[in-house]
């Protein structure tokens, strides 16, 4: 196989990069470029510790092929902080101890990010129905719900 | 100097406060480093060979071809790993289990494995890898393995436990008994008696990071792994002895762990990357599928239980026996045991009688599932309890009450207990509003209790005090859900100085000395334990560097919030020491500062806790939805009460999962069926309601700060408090776990004749 050249965007920066035609996202993201933030967990789309924004909306990296990115505009979770500043959400999962392991983490805030930017107001059980693709073991969901509506509110700039 | 570990600390200042993670911004960063986000310069990839076949013998493996393809740069067997177990039947299943020698005894063991350039060229090898296989007939069923007639997996295998010896093989490895008293004058002295069978499911632990490592061996006999797993020190101790390596020549460093509760707590795949980098010359990267993590690593048991408890007309139980058969995969070890032991540890029984039977199965080999064996034994007893409750006419919890197990109760396994939560955690339920809210149509309320033992064990801790006074504490034990946390909280109330100034890390296994992994619950507890003997210890050296300071004798000096002080009113001039200037005239003083402690942690109190939950079931489809859901545990005491909220809630989760949804399902072919998260579902957000917590403290006595391990119960009462609660909305009793749809619409058809 002969490999493709793909010219893309990855958190505002250009990027250009070599990859098989089978080859995913997912893959060329960790190993090609280095941006291990983004986690496997089932390579088949199930699990959601792979999400990541493409044009603005979530996808499952394992499910998009590196060759797919040509000409698109992806964020990842290294892309969420704005230099040495948290993003809400992030600062929030610390504060409520919405992580214990941390592996399905960086694909719940890329996922809660992009429903607040559709959402900003989101009821309980669209955050949950919006979330239903991540898979968290470690927490039963509880404190990443109250996160992300803790990170809802102050991004409102509603009092906590 | 000894340490005394005995409960004296009433009033914290750090201990009880929930600071933030020191762990927290590498992880929501995506900076923090698992198992699979590490390379290392020349490093191969690795790919592994396993049987489609739940039972074979394995003829002939010819690798031939594979080596061939180009860039594959080695393709290991068992003949690469050679039998150095010297007769340890434990180490024997983990080799065989890491690579099957003479037989495939599961679906997805591994056979042979290869390390090439890249994945393309690994798979490729694979493909050409000729295993001549003599399929043989298979058996997973619990009880069908116990059968007479059934295939035999090993014919060394005689039931232990039963006399005289049997002198044929069977699936029966050994036989447990525990209890006291009377059990057949117990029943006769009964008014009521409730006798059931129950069946649980094999569910995995679900851990979303696969497991995960990259392997080097050198050509001067050194290695090094760095690897996701609960026990760093444990993987060293197995590799070297599988690998004939000397232990103090492999260096093993623990990644950060995306879970494991229980499945990463002894090695898979980690011999075969060794073997692969051994034979190749270069490092080795070896990362399971979702796939092979479900086909070949965890599960839990499968069980099949009868229960059979007897009471008096006021409700008080006169005896209780219990049989269980827990499969154990291919190789046995002592699930049945820690079933047979937990059932009725809830209770203050006269008699009781536990039987358990380890059978072995052409399924994955059984690994820890927090609180390991205790959820199926409880799914059984709290049902049966329940059922005798609503027989009798009284309320579920008033009957637990009456027969709850208090300090002094001699338990079903046989320590007699000291001060306990049961009661207490009963006693919460009862006055919780949960209790007394709202019912709609079609929902019903169930509760139940849960015990674990929790785990001591060997723990090394160093604490170094820095120049400018902060502190630095290498830990041993593996953290798996914010114990560096909890344990720079213990640091910090034992110095008398802020949290801030301590950073916990976790020490690879060339800088620390050895340490039990993290399970039973027992990071927090023992690493704790260490930490404060380890402080107690700096202080020490503190208070002299004080007196060398002070020039007066270091008998006169006391350790008060974090200072040095001197005692008396002769030195009523000296204004006390911090760590901070202490520490900045160490380098004139005798030098650096440290404390260390080398421990084994006995006195891991035990556990209780009891869950309520309101369901509703969907009588047209058999779904059920869990409304509500509350947890009362027993922390001895929560350093870090956030992060003991999230155990609590954690453990609840997988304990629904697993009561209604998660289940291995196997073909007639033996074939493992739904090795994915697709059809294995474990709980999504949108399935759950918030998990209600309440913290109980009733302190441990064998620790200094009262703290209980806090990790594993909560897994243990769902089972059936879930399933009282569908008998409580639905009105039929399920015997038979997961209670999925079809089974609960199965049981509403039954029940309507």
């Amino acid at each position: 196989m002969t490999a493709i050249a793909v010219s893309t965007t990855i958190n505002g920066d250009d990027v250009e990069y070599l990859c098989q035609p089978d080859e995913t996202l997912l893959d060329v993201l960790r190993n090609r470029l280095g941006l291990m933030g983004t986690k496997e967990g089932c390579g088949t789309g199930d699990c959601g510790a792979c999400s990541t924004i493409m044009d603005g909306r979530v996808v499952c990296s394992c499910l998009v092929l590196g060759a797919e990115a040509q000409g698109r505009s992806i964020e990842t979770i290294e892309g969420m902080a704005q230099g040495a500043e948290l993003h809400p959400l992030q600062r929030k999962f610390i504060e409520h101890a919405a992580l214990q392991c941390g592996i399905c983490t960086p694909g719940f805030l890329i996922a809660a990010k992009a429903l607040l930017e559709e959402k900003p107001d989101p009821t309980e059980e669209e955050i949950r129905f919006w979330l239903a693709g991540n898979l968290c073991r470690c927490t039963g969901y509880d404190k990443i719900v109250r996160a992300v509506q803790d990170a809802a509110r102050e991004m409102r700039g509603e009092a906590a | 100097m000894s340490f005394d570990a005995t409960h004296q600390k009433e009033q914290f200042k750090s201990v009880g406060t929930r600071p933030l993670r020191p762990d927290g911004v590498d992880k929501v960063t995506g900076r923090a480093r698992y198992g699979a986000d590490f390379n290392m310069p020349g490093q191969l990839v690795a790919r592994v060979l396993r049987s489609p076949h739940a039972h074979a013998r394995i003829v002939k493996i010819d690798t031939t071809r594979a080596e061939a393809v180009k860039g594959v740069k080695a393709v290991v067997t068992a003949d690469d790993l050679p039998d150095l177990t010297n007769g340890d039947a434990a180490l024997f299943a983990i080799l065989d289990n890491c690579m099957a020698r003479t037989k495939a005894l599961y679906d997805g063991h591994a056979v042979a494995a290869v390390a090439a350039i890249d994945e393309k060229a690994a798979k490729q090898a694979l493909k050409l890898i000729d295993v001549e296989y003599e399929v043989l007939p298979h058996v997973v069923d619990v009880d069908a393995a116990m059968a007479p007639d059934a295939p035999v997996l090993n014919d060394a295998i005689f039931t232990e436990g039963v006399t005289p010896k049997p002198d044929t093989a069977s699936n029966v490895a050994n036989r447990s008994e525990f209890g006291h008293g009377d059990v057949e004058a117990g029943f006769e002295a009964a008014d009521f008696i409730v006798e059931r069978s129950y069946k649980t499911g094999q569910t995995h632990q679900g851990y979303i990071e696969p497991h995960a490592c990259v392997a080097s061996c050198n050509p001067d006999g050194t290695a090094e792994l760095w690897v996701c797993t609960q026990g760093h020190f444990v993987y060293r101790q197995n590799c070297a002895d599988l690998l004939g390596l000397e232990v103090s020549k492999l260096r093993v460093t623990s990644s950060e762990i995306g879970g494991g509760f229980g499945g990463k707590t002894h090695v898979w795949a980690e011999p075969v990357a060794l073997a692969l980098s051994r034979k190749a010359g270069r490092p080795v990267k070896l990362v399971m599928s979702r796939e092979e993590v479900f086909r070949a690593s965890g599960p839990t048991s499968a069980t099949s239980i009868d229960v059979k408890i007897g009471a008096r007309k006021d409700g008080r139980i006169t005896a209780a026996t219990a049989t269980l058969r827990y499969t154990s995969g291919p190789y046995p070890d002592m699930w049945a045991e820690l079933g047979a032991m937990t059932s009725f540890a809830c209770y203050d029984l006269e008699n009781v009688k536990t039987v358990g039977f380890e059978v072995v199965v052409n399924r994955p080999k059984v690994a820890a599932y927090r609180a390991p064996s205790a959820p199926m034994a409880a799914f059984a007893v709290e049902s049966a309890v329940d059922e005798l409750a609503h027989k009798i006419g009284m309320d579920a919890v008033a009957f637990r009450i009456k027969n709850a197990a208090k300090e002094g109760t001699k338990s079903s396994y046989g320590p007699v207990y000291g001060p306990i939560g049961i009661g207490p955690t009963l006693e919460a339920a009862k006055a919780h509003p949960h209790m007394s809210a709202p019912l709609r149509e079609n929902q019903g309320r169930g509760m139940a209790c849960g015990f674990w033992f929790n785990f001591g064990g060997q723990t090394c801790t160093d604490l170094n005090i820095n120049a400018d006074g902060t502190v630095t504490l290498a830990v041993g034990t593996v953290d798996v859900g914010g114990s560096r946390a909890s344990l720079s909280l213990i640091a910090a109330e034992e110095l008398g100085i802020e949290y801030q100034d301590v950073k916990a890390v976790v020490a690879d296994t060339a800088t620390l000395g050895y340490n039990d992994m993290t399970d039973g619950s027992r990071g927090t507890f023992s690493s704790s334990m260490a930490t404060i003997s380890a402080a107690r210890n700096a202080v020490e050296i503190m208070r002299q560097r004080a007196a060398l300071m002070w020039d007066i004798p270091v008998e006169d000096i006391y350790w008060e919030d974090g200072h040095a002080k001197a005692a008396g009113s002769k030195y009523g001039n000296l204004a006390p020491l911090s760590v901070k200037d202490i520490a900045a005239e160490s380098g004139n003083t005798g030098g650096p500062i440290a404390g260390h402690s080398e421990l084994v942690a006995d006195g891991a109190g035990v556990s209780f806790a009891t869950h309520i939950c309101d369901v509703e079931v969907d009588p047209e489809t058999g779904s059920t939805r869990i409304v509500r859901y509350t947890v009362i545990q027993d922390a001895g005491k929560a350093v870090h009460p956030s992060y003991v909220e999230g155990q609590y809630q954690g453990g609840a989760a997988q304990g629904i999962g697993w009561a209604l949804n998660e289940e291995y399902i196997y073909g007639d072919d033996g074939r493992l069926q739904n090795p994915g998260f697709l059809d294995y579902r474990i709980p999504v957000c949108s399935d759950l309601p918030m998990i209600d917590t309440q913290i109980l403290e009733i302190p441990n006595p064998n620790h200094p700060y009262g703290v209980r391990g806090v990790g594993e119960t909560s897994i243990v009462p769902p089972l059936a408090a879930i399933a009282n609660a569908v008998s409580n909305a639905a009105g039929v009793r399920m015997s038979h776990i997961p209670m999925s749809p079809p089974r609960i619409l199965a049981a509403l058809k039954d029940a309507k004749g």
